[in-house]
């Protein structure tokens, strides 16, 4: 943040400024070789698998095959249905996250009595572990003796029960209504904070100016929250596009609603075929830090302007 | 846990002076003396941990060790079956010498057969034929024993007896039978505002225990079990179309659709609730049916599961864990000594009485004190006999994918996805291609 590119070239070659750089590698050095470690090489090697025929009982006796895994991969459906029901599951998720969390992060951010407990209760589906959330919903889910069918029977909603998580036409829903109730907490949470960050100065003259609210919002609340909307979509995009508990938990290897990284594990771990799983978790590497680098791109030219 | 690791694999001299301990073992056991006399060691086994089974195995483990003055260290496992394999496969690749007996599926011999030792050199033979000779084949993969079966598995059809005597309906021997049985009670029971009640439960989700229930509707229709014994894909055949029309029907009829995304505990829950009239489960289920707070406690039956119809047969598919010794143990005359014992006569009644878990050998289904515990062990006794093995030790390495291609095919029937002939049909194409024509 503090060193080199931004200041001007005369200063650059100074013993100061080279020293500055020097213990700033210094400082830098361990946490890449950490990096590099934990995150570099398990990488490479996932790489390096899926271009062989690695099996699991043997890994050592991995021979070179070149892009056939990926030929398999490309002609299978069951990868393409995986891809889709991730991608639907992201958009939508991500898409209702927000908008819930937006509403949320702007009722809280009013002053009222009991704000701060509200505040932490809005925070308990986020807290309990996903393993746990899923199964719990797995039940109230369930067609014969789960909760929602009853209250919607109750109510009057629906005419029979259903089988939510079986009937392939409702279980990706009924997934993503989960992972919404599940992250929209720690939507509104990004997006309180960057709301108690905004000058109070543009909302007070918009007051006495008379403007309406709505406009107030769209004109200068969106604008203004913009840098923090920005990280909490894509911090929750990227965890998105690699759901795995979530969806394993409640359906299992359904291929209804399979994702990226549940098909992975399934050629990984249960069919042990090292390589071809290694194959579609490169992929799904690709495909993460495709979204990363348009959203990169997209920071840099809106600081740019 | 690493620390015993740790001072297991630290035994270096024990392996080096190996030969010379093999001797002593014999003449120990020659002599019927106490090993451990001669040389104290220490085994590592892993063990389940569901319900009792830590507990069980510890007990047995140790008067095994107090026997022969030798130690045994047990290590518990993960409880789900897939990722206690991913564990197992991570040990045996790296050929470590951590673990001497591992307890394994019995679907697993085929896919780990490499990393254990052949049993049979190191076991009596009339110990070995005490056991049903339908598991010991199974565990036996190219002429090699691969493990011993420690308890068994088998699939039972659940009835509710105070449903079937309001009725007047008898227990179903037919697929038939429980179909229209099934129904009658069903619209009774709603009529009379039990709008909840279903016909029957069974294991429809996508894994492992759909693969078990559609075998056994197949099988009992006569349409074998998706394998010949000589590896050729068997599937596309007129009696396996049949079957699965037939479980198709019920879906929306007398099951609910949600049945779809049920396990065997799903499926427990709703016909333990007092939700079903018939269940398809594991004798596990029996315990917890009749324990104190089951509202279903007393209300019911256990039979074997329905057959095809005149020419079919009554199939419940085999389960079960074994017993084998890892090649890569510093121990393994020692290791097969543990597994003798822990699948002996005495030690599998003990189990059966203390955890009703079904023994391996034919005799003990005759024995008073286990017919006691658990009195249905009698009655089932041809179910657990003449149980259906899956096709594992015919596909060996590929069984796990083999049963996938078989789950999420007969999922699509059973969804309305896709007709059974033509489903089967491709499953039938899928199977030859990946068997490279039944060779696998």
């Amino acid at each position: 943040m503090t060193a080199g590119p931004h200041q001007a070239p005369s200063t650059r070659n100074s013993p100061l400024t080279r020293q500055r750089i020097r213990s700033a590698w210094l400082f830098v050095t361990p946490l890449l070789l950490v990096l590099a470690l934990v995150a570099g090489w398990p990488l490479l090697r996932t790489v390096w698998f899926s271009l062989t025929d690695a099996n699991l009982a043997e890994l050592s006796a991995a021979q070179f095959v070149g892009l056939d895994n990926y030929h398999y991969l490309f002609d299978d459906p069951d990868w393409w249905q995986a891809v889709r029901n991730t991608l639907i599951f992201a958009g939508v998720s991500v898409g209702l996250e927000t908008v819930l969390g937006l509403a949320i992060a702007l009722a809280l951010n009013a002053r009222f009595p009991g704000r701060g407990l509200l505040r932490a209760a809005i925070l308990v589906p986020w807290a309990i572990p996903t393993v746990v959330s899923a199964k719990m919903w797995g039940w109230m889910y369930n067609d014969v003796f789960g909760i929602i069918n009853h209250l919607l029977l109750a109510a009057g909603l629906i005419a029979e029960p259903q089988a939510w998580t079986a009937s392939p036409d409702l279980a990706l829903a009924a997934i993503i209504a989960v992972d919404v109730w599940k992250a929209t907490p720690f939507m509104a949470l990004l997006l309180l904070a960057g709301l108690q960050m905004l000058p109070r100065e543009c909302y007070e003259s918009a007051a006495v100016d008379g403007v309406h609210p709505l406009k107030v919002f769209f004109r200068i609340t969106l604008p203004l929250l913009k840098p923090a909307l920005a990280v909490a979509l894509i911090f929750r995009l990227l965890d998105a596009l690699r759901v795995f508990d979530l969806i394993y938990v409640m359906t299992g290897n359904s291929r209804d609603t399979m994702s990226m990284s549940v098909y992975a594990r399934q050629q990984l771990v249960d069919f042990q075929d090292v390589g071809y799983g290694s194959a579609a978790a490169t992929l799904l590497f690709l495909l993460i830090a495709l979204f990363t680098i348009v959203y990169l791109t997209l920071a840099r030219v809106g600081r740019e302007d | 846990m690493n620390r015993q690791f740790m001072k297991i694999t630290g035994k270096c001299a024990t392996r080096c002076t190996r030969s010379g301990f093999r001797a002593l073992v014999l003449a120990g056991l020659l002599t019927t003396m106490p090993i451990a006399t001669v040389n104290a060691e220490t085994l590592a086994i892993s063990c389940g941990a569901v319900g009792q089974e830590l507990q069980l195995c510890k007990e047995g483990t140790e008067a095994w060790a107090k026997r022969t003055g030798n130690r045994v260290k047990v290590i518990s496992t993960p409880n789900s079956a897939t990722e206690r394999l991913a564990l197992y496969q991570q040990i045996l690749a790296a050929e470590s010498p951590e673990i001497d007996v591992f307890q394994i599926d019995i679907i697993w011999p085929g896919i780990l057969a490499g990393h254990f030792i052949d049993l049979s050199k190191h076991i009596d033979p009339t110990a070995i034929a005490e056991h049903f000779p339908a598991i010991v084949a199974n565990n036996t993969v190219k002429g090699k024993l691969v493990a011993l079966p420690w308890f068994t598995d088998a699939g039972v059809l659940y009835y509710r007896q105070d449903l079937l005597d309001k009725y007047q309906a008898t227990p179903p021997q037919t697929w038939a039978e429980l179909t229209t049985t099934a129904q009658r009670i069903q619209d009774g029971e709603r009529a009379a505002g039990n709008p909840r009640l279903q016909g029957f439960v069974f294991q429809a989700k996508g894994y492992e225990g759909l693969t078990c229930n559609g075998l056994e509707w197949v099988d009992s229709f006569g349409g074998g079990t998706l394998v010949g014994a000589k590896g050729e894909a068997s599937i596309n055949n007129p009696q396996a179309v049949a079957a699965l029309k037939m479980a198709a029907g019920w879906i929306g009829t007398i099951a609910p659709q949600g049945v779809l995304n049920y396990d065997e505990e799903e499926s427990r829950g709703v016909f333990q609730s007092g939700n079903a009239v018939f269940m398809r489960n594991w004798p596990y289920a029996w315990a917890l049916a009749n324990a104190a707070d089951s509202p279903v406690r007393g209300k019911v039956g256990v039979i074997a599961l329905p057959s095809g119809g005149a020419a079919g047969k009554h199939s419940g598919v085999l389960g079960g864990w074994n017993l084998a010794v890892s090649r890569y143990s510093a121990h393994p005359e020692l290791a097969a000594d543990l597994v003798r014992y822990l699948t002996s006569r005495a030690e599998q009644k003990r189990r059966a009485i203390a955890g009703s878990y079904n023994p391996t050998m034919p005799a003990l289904y005759k024995d008073a004190e286990v017919l006691a515990a658990t009195p249905f062990f009698g009655q089932l006794y041809p179910t657990f006999a003449n149980a259906v093995a899956r096709p594992s030790r015919q596909t060996g390495a590929k069984y796990n994918r083999v049963s996938a291609e078989f789950y999420n095919t007969v999922r699509d029937v059973l969804s309305g996805q896709r007709p059974a002939g033509e489903a089967l049909a491709g499953l039938q194409r899928r199977l030859d291609r990946l068997s490279r024509g039944g060779r696998w």
